[in-house]
């Protein structure tokens, strides 16, 4: 299971890369792979939505589950990945990489002080 | 083995019916609204009876054979309930007939009612909904309107516990009710602690399934009804086990206050490929007056003279309709005529026989398939499909493999708190030669889970269809026949 | 009756189970109420309860022995013999939801090609295998729009002219989302384009019914139009058996249909099981509650079915699930599915016609009795409004005093509409029973 050192994660298995006030996110190698094949995707943010931390900014859906995804930090969307809606596979094939789901300006940056690193995700417990 | 579908058997200018000619004057149409495609197909009569006739030989039934799906009560369908049904004086009448000229359709509905209630133990029943689920959402609305009625509006938490069914938690939600899930202890009951815990004076009630989802009777239960009572809370009793409680114990003795019966599982109504079934509610007097409308009353009780009177009423308090009309008559004409063939002996040898049923499979296979939860189970038992030295080997493989074997598969994956559920209930209606059948191949399996994997993976294969692509179709969403764009005109 | 164990099997089932007694497999339940002393007859062989179901049956008067004009949300058709046929197999009855595809292709097929007709009838992209009635589809559709707006949009535009039954069942399967209903306090005589001006930014759904509930046919475009331009949605309820003739409500760019599908081939059977049609546009698929069957294929590249979109429901999505519904009216869709694909496009459309002209003609012949007036205005279909010269209470009395069902009495639901009788005529009536109701109100009704 893949876990790039530089990234932070939350325990609902979402991931941010920070790139100054920007935060890009998507879900771990660890989610798309609990979720097995993905059909659908769909992010429900719009750009320009002021989101708080926390609240659902997509819905991703395999054949049997479905599971929503979580903003980790709050802010403004500013993008949205829209070529995950022709193809949802991405997320199984390169979940770091051209998976990502939204871009977030983030309005406070303590709020990352709420996600782990690397370590504390891979340490994290598991149902299963 | 792919059958055309009835588009493609279409041809230009074929038909499969006439109607008698117009024998009035032709008024003349709204051209302002005429169609001008309709892109229907086009097959003569014969053609339609074959395909009809050749699809249906790809389905597997209970009069294919045996069909253990756990929580469903897949018992035999007498053929009779299906000709009472039929009979022109309930199949061809309105249901706005005056009531003065449907009196046999009320007093048959008004005497399920009585049945019904003497069986459960409640004091009034509503024929009304349509299903399982339509009933759950009908006694959640119910709850919801009792507090309501008292003025008591911050009760609207809805206990729920994890193993329920699925539409436990979504009718709740459906009311408006936030959903607040809890566990079950180490015997699959109600867990009494988790449950005090919860109570407090936002309890709206909570959702109950007994015998539970794991086909255990909760021992916990009228502990945990008398809890919720305490705290101005209302008990919803899933009625979809009671094959297991007929003439055995009344639920409403437990301490439930609201439930839905399923006809289409305890009372023998054919399940049609997935409807239509039957959801009746009964309830405690105290709750009679929110039942959906309308009811059916006596409204005279009749003498040497003159037969009884039956009427439509609403409810003072009712919570209005869920559907039109007066519910699924023609499932509960079935029904009827199942409770009066078996009558007092008959229901109770029902239960203890599929009690016995279950029982029986439980001990043939439980060395070899884990039990959870092990006890004497009710009418239904779930089992787990895993071995440690049978790495890769799911409940589904363990399905499929049954097909080879000519048995339809137990429901898998559910409940939820047991990893590779397999939940079986044989229902009262088997022989013990065709339990034996199937507890020597469930046996069978689990050894070629181990030794021989590859069956399993590959199965089924005497099936009219391999495994199907669910990737492929969620994903291109084709959800109808694709026809050529001048189709029809 | 039902259950066939010998006295054998038990001991030998028992002994296996290690328990002496039936009784003790029970030993977990409470002592108090077990095996309650319940007060119901005794059992009754297959012949008696034949005998005794035939005599209930024979106390009611089924529309063979009346005449009958009565329709209001159930109509008398006729229904093909092939239908039954195909529905008395027991592949068919006798099988669950089809859970397991490679043993369950019939169901599939079935569902699929019901959706595929259902797109056809109503010019929708995809329809669902069916709500539970007319009824629950149209609160559905509601549920669907507030849940599109995320509970967001809060008003739903609702034409009083949709069935009152209907409208009531939207009340209570929406009473705990505290919506605001607007337009059903209009008068009666109300069309859609009064409907308009109550369409604003928080409106979530405009809700009509085609041909309406009394029977009347509108042009739907300027209506579509103005929720549109407020990005509501908008749906529309239909008679089946009408679109045989009529534009379907894709012309008018609906984005949700709903109907009642009793008419396509199933018995009026005192209201049910009947069948909810529910059809929408492809971009909403995801949004429409209710089991779904798409093609797929097989290991072995065999076009095949299978339940799909399941994600959406209850037991994957529990709570979160929009809607609780979990089966559809399975044996009820399959009828139509047959009637449907026998009837066929020239069939469908024959039909129809045939129900109009005796509509109307109906109409025509009404009006000439004194005192009886049908709105000359408006286009209807198979059902219309009859204004009587007395109470069509005291109308529908006699007229049943001579063992006529006259129609639905207005009155019942609608305060102002006393003298409203709604009269509905299929091709069940021949000539002679209109005839003879004409006759029978031109005797009472004379001037």
């Amino acid at each position: 299971m893949k876990i790039p050192a530089e990234l932070k994660y939350t325990k609902n298995d979402e991931w941010v890369r920070v790139e100054g006030d920007i935060a890009v996110m998507g879900i771990t190698d660890y989610a798309q792979d609990q979720l097995s094949d993905i059909v659908f995707v769909e992010i429900v943010a719009l750009e320009g939505d002021s989101l708080d931390q926390g609240e659902t900014c997509a819905v991703i859906e395999s054949v049997k589950a479905a599971a929503d995804v979580f903003l980790p930090v709050g802010g403004e969307i500013i993008a949205i990945n829209e070529s995950l809606m022709d193809s949802p596979e991405l997320v199984n094939e390169d979940p770091f990489g051209n998976a990502w789901l939204v871009k977030i300006k983030m309005s406070d940056l303590s709020q990352l002080e709420d996600l782990m690193d690397a370590d504390t995700y891979q340490k994290l417990e598991r149902d299963h | 083995m792919t059958e055309k579908t009835i588009f493609e058997l279409s041809r230009p200018n074929r038909k499969g019916i006439r109607f008698p000619a117009p024998d009035v004057p032709l008024a003349e149409l709204p051209k302002d609204f005429l169609r001008e495609n309709l892109p229907l197909p086009e097959v003569p009569e014969n053609e339609v009876v074959r395909h009809f006739t050749n699809i249906s030989q790809l389905n597997y039934s209970v009069d294919n054979g045996f069909y253990p799906l756990g929580s469903c009560t897949m018992k035999y369908n007498p053929k009779i309930n299906e000709e009472t049904a039929r009979l022109p004086g309930f199949a061809h009448i309105h249901p706005l007939q005056p009531v003065e000229t449907v009196q046999g359709a009320l007093g048959l509905m008004y005497e399920t009612q009585q049945w019904l209630g003497e069986i459960s133990g409640f004091d009034a029943v509503s024929l009304q909904p349509a299903a399982g689920a339509h009933g759950e959402l009908t006694g959640v609305l119910i709850i919801r309107a009792y507090h309501e009625s008292r003025g008591d509006t911050k009760r609207t938490k809805m206990l729920v516990p994890d193993s329920a069914h699925g539409t436990n938690p979504a009718s709740s939600a459906m009311s408006g009710l936030e959903i607040v899930q809890l566990a079950s202890d180490k015997q699959g009951n109600i867990d009494l602690k988790a449950l005090e815990a919860e109570c407090d004076d936002t309890l709206a009630g909570i959702m109950i399934t007994n015998p539970n989802t794991l086909g255990l009777f909760d021992e916990n239960i009228v502990e945990a009804c008398q809890l919720v009572h305490d705290h101005g809370g209302l008990v919803y009793g899933d009625g979809a086990n009671m094959n297991a409680l007929l003439g055995v114990y009344r639920p409403a003795e437990t301490g439930i206050d609201v439930m839905h019966f399923n006809l289409h599982k305890t009372f023998s109504t054919p399940h049609g490929g997935g409807g239509p079934g039957s959801g009746p509610v009964g309830v405690t007097k105290e709750l009679a007056e929110f039942l959906p409308s309308p009811v059916v009353a006596m409204t005279s009780e009749g003498d040497e003279q003159n037969p009884a009177f039956y009427d439509l009423l609403v409810p003072e308090k009712s919570i209005g309709r869920v559907k039109s009309f007066h519910g699924h008559f023609g499932i509960v004409v079935r029904a009827f005529t199942y409770m009066i063939c078996l009558g007092k002996n008959g229901l109770l040898g029902v239960s203890t026989h599929a009690v016995l049923n279950a029982n029986y499979i439980q001990a043939r296979v439980k060395d070899v398939y884990h039990i959870p939860y092990e006890r004497l189970c009710m009418h239904e038992f779930v089992t787990e499909a895993k071995w440690e030295d049978a790495p890769g080997i799911r409940a589904l493989d363990i399905s499929k493999r049954l097909i080879d074997f000519g048995f339809h598969p137990p429901t898998n994956y559910f409940p939820l708190i047991v990893h590779e559920a397999l939940m079986i209930e044989p229902t009262e209606t088997e022989t013990m030669e065709t339990l034996d059948a199937f507890a020597d191949a469930l046996l069978q399996i689990a050894d070629e889970a181990k030794n021989n994997p590859d069956i399993l993976h590959n199965a089924p294969t005497n099936a009219p269809f391999g495994r199907f692509d669910e990737v492929k179709a969620a994903k291109d969403l084709i959800l109808r026949t694709q026809l050529p764009e001048n189709y029809g005109s | 009756m039902y259950t066939p164990h010998t006295q054998a099997d038990r001991d030998a089932m028992l002994k296996v189970i290690g328990v002496n007694e039936l009784e003790d497999l029970f030993q977990c339940l409470p002592e108090k109420g077990k095996f309650p002393n319940l007060e119901l007859p005794d059992g009754i062989s297959e012949m008696e309860a034949l005998d005794e179901l035939q005599f209930i049956s024979s106390v009611n008067e089924t529309p063979q022995e009346l005449v009958s004009f009565l329709g209001a949300g159930a109509y008398n058709h006729y229904i093909p013999a092939a239908v039954d046929s195909i529905l008395r197999r027991s592949e068919f009855y006798t099988a669950y939801t089809p859970y397991q595809p490679e043993i369950a292709q019939g169901t599939l097929q079935a569902i699929f090609e019901y959706q595929s007709l259902i797109s056809a009838l109503t010019g929708m992209d995809v329809s669902n295998a069916s709500h539970y009635d007319g009824a629950t589809a149209v609160a559905e559709a509601v549920n669907m729009a507030y849940h599109n707006f995320r509970g967001k949009r809060r008003k739903i535009v609702l034409s009083n002219a949709v069935n009152p039954q209907y409208r009531e069942t939207i009340q209570t399967y929406m009473k705990g989302m505290n919506l605001e209903f607007v337009g059903e306090d209009l008068d009666p005589e109300a069309g859609p384009d009064d409907l308009i001006e109550l369409i604003d930014e928080n409106t979530a759904l405009v809700l009509v019914q085609y041909p309406d509930f009394f029977g009347r046919i509108f042009d739907l475009t300027k209506l579509s139009e103005a929720a549109h331009a407020q990005k509501a949605l908008f749906s529309v309820h239909i008679n089946p058996i009408a679109l045989g003739l009529l534009k379907p409500p894709s012309e008018f760019d609906a984005d949700i249909v709903t109907g009642e599908g009793q008419p396509l081939g199933i018995p009026m059977s005192f209201g049910g099981p009947y069948l909810g049609l529910f059809a929408t546009k492809k971009q909403y698929v995801r949004k429409m509650a209710g089991r779904v069957a798409g093609e797929t294929v097989d290991t072995h590249g065999n076009r095949g079915y299978v339940l799909t979109l399941s994600t959406r429901e209850q037991h994957i999505r529990r709570e979160q699930a929009t809607s609780n519904i979990c089966t559809n009216q399975g044996l009820i869709a399959l009828a139509s599915t047959v009637y449907l694909t026998l009837l066929g496009k020239s069939g469908l459309k024959e039909l129809a016609e045939l129900n109009y002209h005796k509509a109307h003609y109906a109409a025509d012949r009404i009006s000439t009795v004194p005192g009886f007036i049908v709105n000359p205005v408006q286009p209807f279909f198979n059902e219309f409004v009859v204004h009587c010269p007395a109470p069509a209470e005291e109308v529908n009395e006699h007229l049943l005093s001579r063992d006529i069902l006259g129609g639905y009495d207005l009155g019942l639901v609608y305060p102002s509409q006393k003298y409203e009788l709604l009269v509905a005529v299929t091709e069940m009536n021949p000539r002679s029973e209109i005839d003879y109701m004409v006759e029978v109100l031109e005797e009472e009704y004379h001037d």
